[in-house]
């Protein structure tokens, strides 16, 4: 199998399985308890935190571990929203993940003053739309770092500071799960307060994830219980999970560069060949602030439910947007709210590269996806 | 050989598969996500909602066979449910599921073959497709009681050449038992009834959801004339329906006519729905050969055939016959082989 969708997510790096059997085996421990395989549990559990919270230069106290991306969203969106508050209203953007869009449905449905701003043909937000979206009312602000359908990076740093200048209460949120890999990640140069990333977008477990909670930010939990996470998310620690979260973020913050070349390269070179066969092909992804292991293509006249099950069964594992619980494939909001219609999204395919892809077999892909896009059309 | 198969995630479609995979095929499974919700609005819980294709995907993975769900809803939309609602609103009874069978299961999974790179498309249905003598006949189901040879009617021999219907040779009993044998998730389920995007709701507030716009208020009248009622609309009304007209006369009452050009019901006694025949349109001939003179032919799903003379786009019953409503779907028999099938445009005598 040419397994080019790491964009759903990714195989674990080599040693992330090895960190975390100890604490689903021998170091069983509720790191909630008193006695001595629970302390074990317990220390495993705050030295992961602390090398977590490293690779993005926070405070160990400002990483909530969660169960991932979603729950992570949700926590951001729905903590400082109900939270007692003057304000609790949400801004947010039309092409955020389900996990932002659908909470922030529910807070609308909940009588909160919520609004969506658009985007451009490339993805990148309506900046000035976005500053007129934020009132007195608004309590949150949440813009993804880098599309997942897509590949597309927004310029986080200056929607933040044009923002903050606009208004220093608002609290900005950052969906940032598919920038780890490729992103330096510092809370501090991006100026968000709350960030969410989850392991297996780069080679940790499912499962586990995180929400970054800058110092002092109020947030009312979802989970109520025994008060772990200091009270901002209960229930029985994972771990195993967040063993495996600190030796995946620690390798792939070290695997970085090679990965901002190598892998970009062997996107480039997909792209290229692919490009050069079918000429009427459209990129979805943007040209520049793009992603090196994003991209999204469209294919004139082809189906992509068709294309993805032939390429499918052709050994080529690839997607359209979003996974679903169904598995079908629906028109990608993300691509309509660039101002694609519903026939040109269900032409298009989401090809993502990761860790371990090679040029051989990107190559190998380009001429399966070439060969079914002739016979297709 | 490749074949694709169409999966509903019931028993038959199960071990369609199942025997077209140990018949040696190359088999692909798929399920058709044709609608979301009564409103057509997707559930908020969640991106898409087919709770039959868990099972159908299950079986799947069990038989090891590739499986996908394929996104339909638009043709669905347009090609069934629009029908169904503009049929009723022009004084029809409409058939649904074998629409759906025509305009999106055979039309579109047939058209689309090539591309999925299959020669067959397997369906469950009870039927039993062969070539006899150069021709693909389509006959009656091993199962009489269970037989679907009627909404397979409008096949054609082009379109039955690629479609295959491993499970018509058996009866219920021996697909469950098959079923069990390989121990397929399904050989349990019970049968779904309801026409799929109505669910378990009646026709009118189904159709009052969706269309309100055809809902124009008019006469319920006897067959003299006499005004007996009023209603909110003509949809949702079927020739030969005595239940819900909400009315109470002294002798069993039914409706013998729709009128949709004035918006009126007639209501009549039994023996006024009796018909002497019927005009046919949208012919199909299953052996591309056109039948006259005396045939049998079934205008019920579950229907018993009666005996009938055709003559071009007419039918005349040997016997009067009750309850044949515009709209409906009419297959022409030859004993257990079926000769083609037609719609059912007007009845008359």
């Amino acid at each position: 199998m040419i397994y080019l969708d790491h964009a759903a997510t990714t195989p674990m790096r080599p040693g992330v399985w090895e960190a975390m059997r100890p604490y689903s085996d021998e170091v069983f421990g509720n790191s909630s308890g008193v006695h001595d395989v629970s302390r074990r549990a317990k220390n495993a559990l705050e030295e992961a935190r602390e090398r977590i919270a490293a690779t993005i230069r926070a405070r160990p106290q400002e990483i909530v571990l969660t169960s991932g991306g979603t729950e992570s969203d949700n926590l951001a969106l729905k903590g400082v929203a109900l939270n007692r508050n003057s304000r609790s209203g949400v801004v947010t953007v039309a092409t955020e993940h389900e996990a932002v869009l659908e909470t922030t449905d529910f807070l609308r449905r909940l009588g909160l003053s919520t609004k969506v701003i658009g985007v451009d043909g490339g993805g990148r937000v309506d900046l000035e739309a976005l500053i007129d979206a934020v009132d007195s009312d608004t309590v949150v602000l949440s813009v993804m770092y880098l599309n997942n359908e897509t590949g597309m990076i927004q310029d986080l740093p200056r929607i933040v500071a044009a923002v903050r200048d606009h208004d220093p209460d608002v609290l900005i949120h950052s969906d940032a799960v598919q920038a780890f890999s490729s992103e330096d990640l510092d809370v501090d140069v991006l100026g968000v307060d709350l960030l969410t990333l989850t392991g297996h977008k780069f080679g940790g477990p499912k499962g586990a994830g995180l929400l970054y909670v800058r110092e002092g930010t109020p947030l009312e939990p979802l989970l109520h219980g025994g008060g772990q996470e200091l009270g901002r998310r209960s229930g029985t620690h994972d771990v195993a999970g967040a063993a495996g979260l600190a030796a995946a973020m620690e390798a792939a913050v070290a695997d970085r560069p090679r990965f901002r070349t190598e892998v970009g390269q062997i996107r480039d070179d997909f792209e290229k060949r692919v490009v050069a066969g079918v000429p009427d092909l459209v990129v979805n992804t943007p040209e520049t602030m793009r992603s090196p292991h994003h991209l999204n293509l469209r294919f004139p006249g082809v189906r992509n439910e068709t294309l993805l099950m032939r390429l499918d069964r052709a050994g080529v594992a690839a997607s359209a947007g979003s996974a679903c619980q169904s598995g079908a494939s629906e028109v990608s909001h993300v691509l309509e709210a660039m101002g694609l219609g519903a026939e040109q999204a269900r032409e298009s395919v989401r090809f993502s590269f990761g860790w371990n892809s090679t040029v051989e077999e990107a190559i190998d892909a380009a001429d399966i996806v070439l060969g079914l896009v002739e016979e297709l059309r | 050989m490749r074949a694709l198969v169409a999966m509903s995630g019931g028993v038959d479609s199960s071990v369609a598969a199942a025997l077209m995979k140990t018949a040696g095929y190359d088999v692909t499974g798929v399920t058709l996500k044709l609608w979301s919700g009564p409103n057509g609005e997707a559930p908020t819980a969640g991106c898409c909602t087919v709770s039959d294709a868990e099972d159908a995907r299950r079986v799947a993975a069990q038989l090891d066979i590739p499986y996908y769900v394929l996104d339909y809803t638009e043709e669905f939309r347009h090609g069934v449910v629009d029908r169904f609602v503009h049929d009723y609103a022009s004084g029809r009874t409409p058939n649904p599921c074998i629409e759906c069978n025509r305009t999106v299961k055979f039309d579109r999974l047939l058209s689309g073959l090539a591309d999925f790179d299959c020669q067959v498309l397997v369906t469950g249905h009870h039927a039993r497709n062969c070539l006899e003598d150069g021709v693909w006949a389509l006959r009656r189901g091993e199962d009489r009681g269970k037989d679907q040879s009627y909404v397979l009617s409008m096949l054609t021999q082009s379109e039955l050449s690629r479609t295959r219907f491993p499970v018509g040779d058996l009866t219920k009993a021996a697909v469950r038992s098959v079923a069990t044998e390989m121990g397929l998730r399904t050989a349990a389920k019970p049968e779904s009834m309801d026409i799929c995007f109505v669910g378990q709701r009646d026709y009118r507030s189904f159709l009052r959801d969706i269309a309100p716009e055809v809902f124009e208020p008019g006469a319920v009248v006897g067959s003299d004339g006499a005004d007996i009622a009023r209603h909110e609309g003509i949809i949702g009304f079927t020739v030969g329906q005595r239940r819900g007209l909400g009315i109470a006369v002294g002798e069993p009452r039914f409706v013998v006519r729709i009128d949709a050009g004035t918006s009126t019901v007639v209501l009549g006694r039994r023996d006024e729905l009796a018909v002497g025949g019927v005009e046919l349109r949208q012919v199909t001939w299953t052996g591309g050969i056109p039948a006259t003179g005396r045939i049998m032919a079934q205008y019920r799903a579950h229907g018993e055939p009666v005996a009938a003379t055709l003559s071009d786009d007419r039918l005349l019953f040997a016997e009067p016959q009750e309850a044949v409503a515009p709209g409906q779907t009419i297959a022409f028999y030859d004993d257990d082989r079926v000769l083609g099938g037609a719609l059912i445009a007007d009845t008359f005598g």
